[in-house]
Formats: structure tokens, C-alpha cells, sequence
């Protein structure tokens, strides 16, 4: 019991957190920081990775795999297309800066 | 507590902060990428960390490889290959993977407890079995709609929302049993077929142009569905950052419908009944008639114009016309036109993606312009030039109020002197409705592909 209250703040705690941190993102973001919390979803890779370790059953195999296989793709190719999308900003000037004044004609 | 057992909650504690941060510098433009490699890093550290918990057996050692080597393989080939413009979809492949993996573990535990768990472990399963299985089957049906393996528009039958009024229901009810008899392990199958086909359900009558915020909602189910294993694992680090994702993947997804001037609830039932009835409302496309140009009067027009403003939408993305585009506007500015690009919060099929597309052929960041910075500037501009655009200048978006658009924020590129308009077909935009636009007096339609049409142009310009 002492733990489910554990585990229970923990969420709580994460909630507001994760409402907090990302309350002021500008509209060009929004695809990368989709991509990027897709990518630490992931996350599920390491419950995967507890429940394939111990299979020994048939069925269990089979979950464990598809499970870790599943899992590994989320973390990997989440990751890597987030970083290809941010990639494309590199070296350059960030938009959310001011903008430069449009030169007169 | 063993030493062990205190490094590893240490280490799970370290990679939740690095996921915060991560977060943190994700969403603002200087240090995107450098949150991306420390959530990454974060990654690790949560992996590594659990290492120890680990007693493998023979079969389990080989099924891990395996799965990660595969994982890896299609992760990265997957993420590398893809064009930039299928990125979306990719992101719903990637998410729908995720949900699939985190309804598998929890299906695997419930497994395990056996008959009668307790509610406090099974309940979490339940729940994780349910909003993964949705996200996973979701996911899937965003993917096919984006890659347009299927029609794009909201795919509607009568009784839509009772239909799937009564599938939650059942779900909800075999979810009961699950939880109160339990004796039988196998169970969770119909939840998890049921929770399959709300999934595809719900996505059916949601329209291509809305399927970014589809997406986002989906990610969200998945932290969610993540956390809640976690709790059947006793796992900290699953948790705290499936939590994360799921309350940042709910805010952003109400900002995202916020960028298109939607509420949510709109843009997840707006389809409802709603379709056939503005598609009788708007005049069609029969019988009318639109100004259609040559190549070479609308480079004359373009090359003896002060300020082009560049329009980009869809069409120029799948045409990958981005790189003709930046050829068109060196021309231009070479003779002394000063040319902008006009980036509509949800140009392409997810905000920023053009952005990220116009970047890509280097197009200088001074020249994006977005929507509320460029608006006011129409009015001055000679030329609005729209490439590939449709919906983002619809102007019933001001004035018809049973459009299902209405009241999205638009381009004002009707206010221009003349306007350009770009298109392969009269085909109607990702909404599914007509555009006054074309029709208008100051209308000049160039059919083609936006990457030829394009290229047309250029030379045009130069011969002027």
C-alpha cells in the first residue's frame, strides 16, 4: 500500500511537471517536441526488456519479443527523426527571435 | 535497501530529470537539438539502470537481442530513410508501436498475477491493456490516411457516435469482468479486440488535415498507457516518464488545435453528421469558370512586381518543390523583388512542418513569415503566390460560418493585388470543400505540378 501511495505522487508530481514544461512553445516546435515526447514513450522499452529477460513460457516468447522489438523502434526511430527535423535549424537564426525589420523599398 | 537497489533509484532519478530538461530545452528553438540528445542520453541512463534488475533466462537473453537488434535496424533505417514530407506519419508509426509495446507488457503481467490479482495491480494493466491497444490501432489508421493508403476525408456512417458509444461501453464492461473475476487469464482478448477496433473507430471520421492532432492526442494515450504499466511493474522510471508525456502530449495537443483557432472536441467530433450538410451549403466547382495564365504572362507579372509574398502548402511539399521555390525567389530578388514566404501555423500536415521543409532547401529563416507578423503585409504585397495551398486561404474561413473551417485563422492572400494560384487539379483542399479564391477577380490559376509549374516560372522570369 505504502508504495502504490509512492508511485501515486510520483504521477502527480509528473503531471503538473510535464504541464509546466512545455507551456510556452512556439508553433514552429510543435512537430519536433510531438516527435521528441513520442520518442520518451519509449520508456516502455525498459518494462519490455523486464518482461522478455524472465520468459520462459511459449506465449510469454512470443510477448517478449514483439514487446522489445516494438519498443526498441519507438526509442530509436523517435529519437532519430526528432533529430532530423531539428537538423534542418541548424546553424541557423532561431525564428522565435525578433524578426528583422523588411527593408524598405 | 541494498547499495544495488539505491543506485538503481538514483539512476532512475537522474534520467527523469534529464527527461524534464530534455523537454524543457525541446521547446525552445535554440536548444532544440540539444534537448533531444539529453532525453536520449536519459534513455540510456534508464536502461542501463535496470540492467541489474534483470535475471535472464536462455530464452530471454536471445528474444532481448533479437527485438533490439530488429527495433534498431527499423528504427533507424525507418527515421533515416524517410522523405521529410512523410515525417508525420512516421511520427504515427512510431507512436503506434510504442502503445503496442506498453498493451503487450501489461498483457504479459496480468499474465503472471494470475487469477485474482489485486485491484491495485490489475486495474493499472487493465488500463494500460485498453489506451494502448487505441493508440496502437489509431496510430495505424493516421498512417494510412497520411501515407494515403486510404481517403483523407472523414469517413462517416449514420448512428457513427452511438456506434462507438456503445464499443467504449462493452470495453468498459469487459473491463469490469476482467478486473472482478479474473479467473481466466486469456480474458483481456476481447478487451483488446475491442480496444482495436475503437481505435480504428475513432480516427475514421477525423479528416486527413486534422490527423496532427490526432497524433499528438495518441501520444498522450501512450505515456499514459506507459505510466500505468509502470505502475504494475513497481517502476519508477516508466512513470515518471510516461506521465510526462502524457500531461505535455495533452497540453500540446490543446495548443495544436488551438494554432488551427479548433476547439479539440471539434476537431475529434466535428465530423459528425456535419460533412454532407456544409458539402450541400458551399456552390460546387461545375459550371464555373476561373482566369487560368501562361508560364510567360505570369512571369512578366512577377518580374515587374515590388513584393512577392510565397504561399507554400501541401502541394509544394509532396511535390518537393521547395528547392524550385528558393530558385524562383533568388530570380526574383535578383531584379529587386522582395519576396517573403507566408508559413501558415498548419502549412504542410503538421504545424512546423514547412518550416522544416523550407529549411531543408535553405531558404533564409528572415524571409518565413509567420501567419500574425505577415497578415497586415498582403494588402501591400503585387503578387500572392500559392503554391500547393488551399485550405489556409480559404476566405469562408471568415465569412461562412457552417464551413467546417470556420473561424480557422487564414492567410490574407485575397487582400493582394493579384494573386497566383498554384494548383494540379480543381480539386478541392484536405477539408474537402470548394475555395472561393479561385473564383475570384483577381485570381489567376496555373494548373500543374508545383515543382514543373515552378520551374516554368523561373525561366519565365528570367526571359522577362
Amino acid at each position: 500500500m505504502n508504495q502504490l501511495l509512492d508511485e501515486f505522487t510520483f504521477f502527480v508530481l509528473a503531471v503538473f511537471v510535464g504541464f509546466e514544461v512545455i507551456s510556452k512553445v512556439p508553433t514552429i516546435l510543435h512537430t519536433p517536441l510531438m516527435s521528441g515526447t513520442n520518442a520518451i514513450h519509449g520508456i516502455i522499452l525498459v518494462g519490455a526488456i523486464l518482461i522478455a529477460a524472465g520468459a520462459s513460457t511459449p506465449v510469454n516468447i512470443v510477448l517478449g519479443l514483439v514487446a522489445v522489438t516494438l519498443a526498441t523502434t519507438n526509442v530509436v526511430g523517435g529519437f532519430v527523426v526528432t533529430d532530423r527535423m531539428l537538423e534542418m535549424f541548424k546553424g541557423r537564426r532561431p525564428a522565435a527571435t525578433a524578426p528583422q525589420p523588411e527593408p524598405k523599398k | 535497501m541494498t547499495g544495488t537497489q539505491v543506485a538503481i533509484t538514483l539512476a532512475y532519478l537522474l534520467a527523469a530529470v534529464l527527461f524534464i530538461i530534455g523537454l524543457k530545452q525541446l521547446s525552445s528553438p535554440k536548444g532544440a537539438r540539444n534537448g533531444n540528445f539529453i532525453a536520449a542520453a536519459g534513455m540510456v541512463v534508464a536502461l542501463g539502470a535496470t540492467v541489474p534488475l534483470l535475471h535472464f533466462t536462455q530464452a530471454g537473453l536471445v528474444i532481448t537481442a533479437i527485438g533490439i537488434l530488429i527495433g534498431t535496424v527499423v528504427g533507424t533505417v525507418g527515421a533515416r530513410l524517410v522523405r521529410m514530407t512523410a515525417i508525420p506519419q512516421m511520427v504515427a508509426l512510431f507512436n503506434g508501436v510504442g502503445g503496442g509495446a506498453a498493451a503487450l507488457v501489461a498483457v504479459a503481467e496480468l499474465m503472471r498475477f494470475g487469477a485474482h490479482p489485486q485491484l491495485a495491480e490489475s486495474f493499472p494493466s487493465v488500463f494500460s491493456i485498453v489506451i494502448g491497444s487505441v493508440s496502437f490501432a489509431g496510430s495505424a489508421v493516421a498512417f494510412a490516411k497520411l501515407q494515403e493508403l486510404m481517403t483523407g476525408t472523414p469517413i462517416t456512417y449514420p448512428r457513427q457516435q452511438v456506434v462507438n458509444g456503445v464499443i467504449a461501453a462493452a470495453i468498459l464492461a469487459f473491463a469490469i469482468v476482467v478486473l472482478a473475476i479474473a479467473s481466466v487469464p486469456i480474458a483481456f482478448v476481447p478487451l483488446m479486440v475491442l480496444a482495436l477496433i475503437l481505435g480504428v473507430a475513432f480516427v475514421l471520421p477525423i479528416g486527413g488535415a486534422d490527423m496532427p492532432v490526432v497524433i499528438s492526442l495518441l501520444n498522450a494515450c501512450t505515456g499514459l498507457a506507459v505510466a500505468a504499466s509502470g505502475f504494475t511493474l513497481n517502476n519508477f522510471a516508466l512513470i515518471v516518464a510516461g506521465t510526462l508525456v502524457g500531461a505535455s502530449g495533452s497540453l500540446l495537443t490543446k495548443l495544436m488545435s488551438d494554432a488551427m483557432g479548433r476547439s479539440l472536441g471539434n476537431v475529434l467530433f466535428g465530423a459528425f453528421g456535419q460533412v454532407q450538410k456544409v458539402a450541400g451549403g458551399v456552390p460546387g466547382a461545375a459550371g464555373r469558370s476561373v482566369r487560368s495564365a501562361s508560364a510567360e504572362d505570369l512571369g512578366t507579372l512577377l518580374a515587374y512586381s515590388q513584393r512577392v509574398i510565397i504561399v507554400p502548402g501541401y502541394g509544394l511539399a509532396v511535390a518537393q518543390a521547395q528547392h524550385a521555390a528558393r530558385e524562383l525567389a533568388d530570380v526574383l530578388e535578383k531584379r529587386g523583388v522582395s519576396v517573403d514566404y507566408a508559413i501558415h501555423p498548419v502549412a504542410g500536415r503538421m504545424p512546423g512542418h514547412m518550416n522544416v521543409l523550407l529549411a531543408e532547401a535553405n531558404v533564409p529563416y528572415e524571409q518565413l513569415k509567420e501567419m500574425d507578423e505577415v497578415n497586415d503585409d498582403f494588402k501591400n504585397a503585387d503578387v500572392a503566390l500559392i503554391v500547393g495551398a488551399n485550405d489556409v486561404v480559404n476566405p469562408a474561413a471568415r465569412s461562412t460560418p457552417g464551413s467546417p473551417i470556420y473561424g480557422m485563422p487564414i492567410l490574407n492572400a485575397d487582400q493582394a493585388k493579384n494573386i497566383i494560384f498554384m494548383k494540379r487539379s480543381m480539386r478541392p483542399g484536405f477539408a474537402g470543400i470548394d475555395n472561393e479564391l479561385m473564383f475570384g477577380p483577381k485570381t489567376l490559376m496555373f494548373f500543374g505540378d508545383a515543382k514543373d509549374s515552378l520551374t516554368k516560372l523561373v525561366s519565365a522570369v528570367k526571359a522577362a
